[in-house]
């Protein structure tokens, strides 16, 4: 792999990118010549039916895997949220953030100074001694966000990081999620498979076909926020963009 | 709290106008989840103490019933160590201070020897399970020296190193160590892939990703890993005492011996009951620790 100067205008370029797993007859090819652009603050939500390789392509841009073809150029640090919380079960809800903060190399009074800010952010304030045992599946995930945000990433990954929780919960933090992204000028790679919800977050939707994952089609959003996932413009492109989809998904049951 | 008049509020984005702020709306989300739980008490620590002890005590007394049972039965009734001349005889030792000079000395034996395994168990464990090859080449060998009967080492130690303790501690070391490194390989192992990732991510690497993950993550299973490792060195500890006989040097292993030649079954059961009631709160040690990190872990539902 290897890196290409950046421009000013992108955050995240995959330029050819290929994943195949595996040798002979049994690899499976994962991506095939994705090209992607995304620019700085832009929200991109990445959509496809099983077997469409969104998830490998978060850990491709992530640096966790390598492509086995094609360039990816990052500019700024990048973290990253899974579907499951993953924070440290023995640690703090504030442990847990303040650990990001320490792996960076964050000095000891500033860390707490920052946590407290940090679990804020989230609306997690109060619950900074809980463990994350004592928190429900949402609150879980808010540690979860603010634990990247630490990273103090200008890219943040997220694989349906709500794909867990229920419709109510998710709603409220898609409001969240708005909200920081905005205020913080983040860029935002963000996989789902709920077509309302990357229609709801979503400056652009990014649909890929499956097996191998190709870029199908791009559809920008252009709806003003603040959104609601119930609102017409939001169903009405999202049944248009279900309707791309179903279209691709008949294609592998012929 | 934001008023409902449209604008923007500091607590958070407006849904969409005349809803409620995010803000609001997360936070009587949490206080419902929340509702119902546990409320995480940790409890005083003497109640703590009391239940993981009153079971051992039940476990104790449960003994002593059977016991008195065969007593009372008849079985051998010539030579069969009644109950209570018998927890008269320990009377009579504990008195005397035989007992408690031996009693020292063992678990004196006992601390050391466990302290250096669990150095050498971790050592080898953090080297095995880190290094490819190793593993490849160790790993089988520690399950062997596992598996191997200790009183086989006895032999072996009291040939290299004399009747003294070196070879009792030896014999310890040998018993424990390899139970602990393969708690410790076993913990490592598994750290759940998503964690690593996780701190991966975080910017972790090497030395803070052991210290900071492996080594929390990996503590249960190793925990588990230093309890079967001392059940493990204190049946070698008490077969090398048996049979390693030190000069000046009283042990509960040398107090057996001596009953055997003498044909004291009274205090030979005397010593058993001392041997097993220290292998019944030394469990129970182990039992306060697993629970405690269960419970740090949200493993157990908190009484």
């Amino acid at each position: 792999m290897s890196t290409k100067t950046v421009t000013e205008a992108s955050a995240v370029t995959l330029a050819g990118v290929s994943k195949v797993y595996g040798r002979g007859p049994a690899a499976v090819q994962a991506l095939d010549q994705v090209s992607l652009s995304v620019a700085p603050g832009e929200f991109t939500c990445l959509i496809g039916a099983s077997g469409c390789g969104k998830s490998t392509m978060l850990s491709l841009v992530a640096g966790l895997d390598k492509p086995t073809a094609g360039d990816i150029a990052v500019s700024g640090r990048v973290a990253m949220m899974f579907q499951e919380p993953a924070l440290f079960p023995w640690l703090t809800a504030g442990a847990n953030v303040e650990l990001a903060l320490r792996a960076r190399g964050v000095g000891r009074a500033e860390r707490r100074q920052r946590t407290g800010e940090l679990l804020d952010i989230v609306q997690l304030g109060g619950f900074g001694t809980k463990r994350p045992h004592e928190l429900s599946g949402g609150m879980r995930q808010r540690v979860a966000l603010a634990r990247a945000l630490a990273q103090d990433a200008d890219v943040l990954l997220m694989d349906e990081p709500f794909g867990a929780l229920d419709a109510m919960t998710r709603d409220v933090l898609h409001d969240e999620l708005d909200r920081i992204t905005g205020e913080r000028n983040l860029t935002v790679l963000f996989v789902t498979h709920n077509v309302r919800e990357a229609v709801r977050l979503g400056d652009r939707v990014v649909v890929l076909s499956s097996r191998p994952g190709r870029v199908l089609e791009e559809f920008e959003v252009g709806i003003p926020r603040p959104r609601r996932i119930d609102s017409p413009p939001v169903a009405e492109l999202a049944s248009r963009i279900t309707d791309r989809l179903r279209e691709e998904m008949s294609r592998h049951g012929e | 709290m934001a008023s409902n008049d449209g604008l923007p509020s500091s607590q958070g984005t407006w849904v969409a106008d005349g809803a409620a702020p995010a803000g609001t709306a997360l936070a009587g989300l949490d206080a419902l989840d929340l509702a119902g739980r546990p409320g995480g008490g940790r409890g005083r620590l003497a109640l703590r103490v009391w239940n993981a002890f009153w079971p051992k005590v039940l476990a104790i007394g449960l003994v002593l019933v059977i016991w008195e049972l065969i007593t009372l039965s008849g079985f051998k009734k010539n030579i069969w160590p009644g109950t209570g001349p018998t927890l008269a005889n320990l009377w009579d030792q504990a008195k005397t201070g035989t007992l408690w000079n031996a009693l020292a000395n063992t678990l004196e034996s006992a601390v050391i020897g466990f302290a250096v395994a669990i150095v050498v168990g971790c050592l080898i464990g953090a080297l095995v399970s880190r290094i490819y090859v190793l593993r490849a080449a160790v790993g089988s060998l520690i399950t062997g020296l596992q598996t191997m009967p200790s009183i086989a080492w006895v032999p072996f130690a009291a040939l290299l190193f004399g009747n003294n303790n070196s070879a009792i501690l030896f014999l310890i070391i040998l018993g424990a160590a390899p139970s602990i490194a393969n708690g410790l390989i076993t913990g490592v192992d598994y750290t759940s892939p998503l964690l690593l990732k996780a701190g991966q991510m975080m910017g972790l690497r090497r030395l803070s990703l052991w210290r900071h993950l492996i080594m929390p993550a990996s503590l249960p299973v190793f925990v588990a890993g230093l309890k079967q490792g001392w059940a493990f060195g204190w049946r070698s500890l008490m077969a090398g005492e048996l049979i390693v006989l030190v000069f000046n040097h009283p042990t509960l292993g040398e107090l057996l011996n001596n009953d055997q030649s003498l044909s004291d079954l009274q205090s030979a059961t005397a010593i058993i009951v001392v041997i097993f009631i220290i292998g019944i709160f030394v469990d129970g040690l182990f039992g306060l620790a697993d629970t405690s990190i269960r419970k740090r872990w949200g493993l157990v539902e908190i009484a």
